[in-house]
């Protein structure tokens, strides 16, 4: 199909067919109030592909034992078949050792696991932590819990009224009492794509660590972390069309080394007596408990998934959508766009003179379209812009041009209703 | 007005856009809500949008007065209102103000989630309720 000035004219380019790869997404075959479904809130959790869903039921329905554990057949092909799901996220990140990936619940249990386990150990009174002012809650929190132990200092590194990290003021902050830099690569509140690499670049000339959340960087493109070279780097396997419930914590292996455990239990330890108990080698150090294995593996398939489509022809594919998007809502009466910086990811944040976020919202379900309202867990850049809430559209690798139009089709019926 | 006559008009409107747009005049008619009383603690806390609650005694009833910064939830606290201002504590504590919302086709709105402060405000009426028996 032809491409006139960026924008896609038809749902066919570079051999991207986004029809096909929708009908691979059982969910779109329903309908929302006899509606299809427009769904525009992957950046809060991303659909599942068919394989990712096959992928978990053939591990409970075929394959499941306990893994790490049982001498026997199935156990052992399936502890096989959980560690190549590890290999599978080490690759795909550019890890060196798949001893650096340990799988959590999500992004949040990571960022929790590193305040409580190399917070604690590491960080003393009077030492700085530098967060941006988008942070998303999960990476705030945890370090506030870790500051009421360890009075440790919390900064925030500003950004302009457009939504851009301001890397001079950033530069500014550092100095020999930051300890660690703990920041978003892609802000889930305003699309911002932070200048990660100059960030980590400047912190480590400080002498500084650097934890990074990848949560809205990894659903739309290519992460290397040895390039980067990140000391954490933390992400979510659901906003990648993986399952809930696992995530990830890369570290690198000098640090996960000498960071102790962060709970305890089975499959940690190597030797336990009621006087002494010795810990598991990594990645199992962190890793208590039976592990979400269909979720390991579930999330390795979805993986898969993403790079057999291509994630340049993802990144490229959701580029096109939001330069359309942004486009057409200049033709909305009262379209106000909250997070305008120049390197922005799939994900669009606004309000609108006519209306509450709330009712944008309400008003979209009717046709079938879904966004996310509110503070989207970053309370604090809502401050900072000093409104209540935003409404957000964000783009997936299966959303299309008519999703966008049936979008702003529905912002116009905002203004009707609320004029 | 009253519930029985959002519940007539309802039954008119073929269209969930007319129904919303009543929903909206709702909320826009309802009594002026003082400024100063839209303090955190009249706040009934949702996600999104913001709600404020204050009540009187009047006599053995309970008269309620209610705000949001969203059309459509400002016009759902009106409904909300309605349904139970001006009533006596035991007729409060006794409404099942989801049963009335389903008549009406809105129960989606009161299902205990973060989006709005609407389940909340019940909740917290029939506590207020409770406290006065």
């Amino acid at each position: 199909m032809a491409e006139s000035g960026g924008v896609i004219m038809g749902n066919v380019t570079h051999n991207y067919n986004v029809e096909a790869i929708r009908s691979e997404f059982p969910i779109f075959e329903q309908k929302i109030y006899g509606k299809p479904l427009t769904f525009l809130d992957s950046a809060a959790s991303a659909q599942k592909p068919q394989k990712v869903i096959d992928a978990i039921n053939d591990c409970y329905a075929n394959e499941y034992s306990n893994i790490h554990r049982g001498g026997y057949f199935l156990s052992q092909a399936l502890t096989a078949k959980y560690e190549a799901a590890r290999e599978t996220v080490r690759d795909h990140i550019g890890a060196k050792s798949s001893k650096e990936i340990i799988f959590v619940r999500g992004a949040t249990e990571a960022i929790n696991l590193v305040a409580q386990s190399w917070g604690r150990k590491f960080l003393k009174g009077g030492d700085e932590i530098i967060l941006s002012q988008m942070e998303h809650h999960s990476n705030i929190v945890p370090w506030q819990i870790l500051r009421e132990e360890k009075d440790i200092i919390l900064t925030v590194s500003p950004i302009d009224d457009k939504g851009n990290f301001l890397l001079n003021e950033y530069e500014k902050l550092l100095s020999e009492k930051t300890k660690l830099v703990a920041i978003t690569h892609v802000s889930n509140a305003l699309g911002t794509i932070t200048p990660i690499r100059e960030i980590i670049k400047l912190a480590h000339n400080a002498g500084a660590r650097v934890l990074v959340d990848g949560c809205q960087a990894l659903p739309h493109g290519n992460v290397n972390v040895v390039d980067l070279d990140a000391d954490f780097y933390v992400f979510s396997g659901h906003k990648m069309y993986g399952p809930t419930g696992v995530g990830i914590l890369y570290g690198k292996q000098e640090l996960l080394d000498v960071m102790p455990p962060y709970q305890g239990g089975g499959d940690m330890i190597r030797s336990v007596t009621f006087e002494k108990t010795t810990f598991n080698n990594l990645p199992h150090k962190f890793e208590a408990g039976t592990p979400h294995i269909a979720g390991g593996i579930g999330f390795a398939a979805a993986i898969e998934y993403m790079c057999a489509i291509g994630l340049d022809n993802i990144h490229r594919h959701e580029k096109k959508l939001l330069d359309y998007a942004l486009e057409k809502v200049k033709e909305v009466d009262g379209f106000e766009l909250r997070g305008q910086a120049d390197d922005m990811a799939g994900i669009i944040s606004f309000t609108m003179k006519a209306a509450h976020p709330h009712d944008i919202g309400t008003i979209l379900d009717q046709d079938g379209i879904a966004i996310r309202t509110g503070h989207h867990c970053a309370q604090p850049i809502m401050d900072f812009m000093d409104i209540p809430a935003t409404a957000r559209a964000s783009f997936g690798l299966y959303n299309t041009k008519e999703d966008i139009d049936r979008f702003v089709a529905g912002l116009h019926k905002v203004n009707r209703i609320f004029a | 007005m009253n519930i029985e006559e959002v519940k007539e008009t309802f039954e008119f409107m073929d269209e969930w856009e007319d129904r919303y747009r009543y929903i909206i005049d709702l909320g826009r008619r309802l009594p002026e809500f003082d400024p100063g009383d839209q303090t955190e603690e009249n706040r009934v806390h949702g996600c999104t949008s913001k709600v404020w609650l204050v009540y009187e005694r009047d006599g053995d009833k309970i008269i309620f007065k209610g705000d949001s910064d969203a059309h459509i939830v400002k016009g759902l606290v009106a409904i909300i209102l309605m349904i139970f201002s001006g009533k006596t504590p035991s007729e409060i504590v006794k409404t099942d103000a989801k049963a009335i919302l389903e008549e009406l086709g809105l129960s989606q709105h009161l299902s205990p989630m973060r989006t709005n402060g609407l389940f909340a405000m019940v909740e917290r009426i029939k506590a207020i309720g409770t406290s006065f028996l």
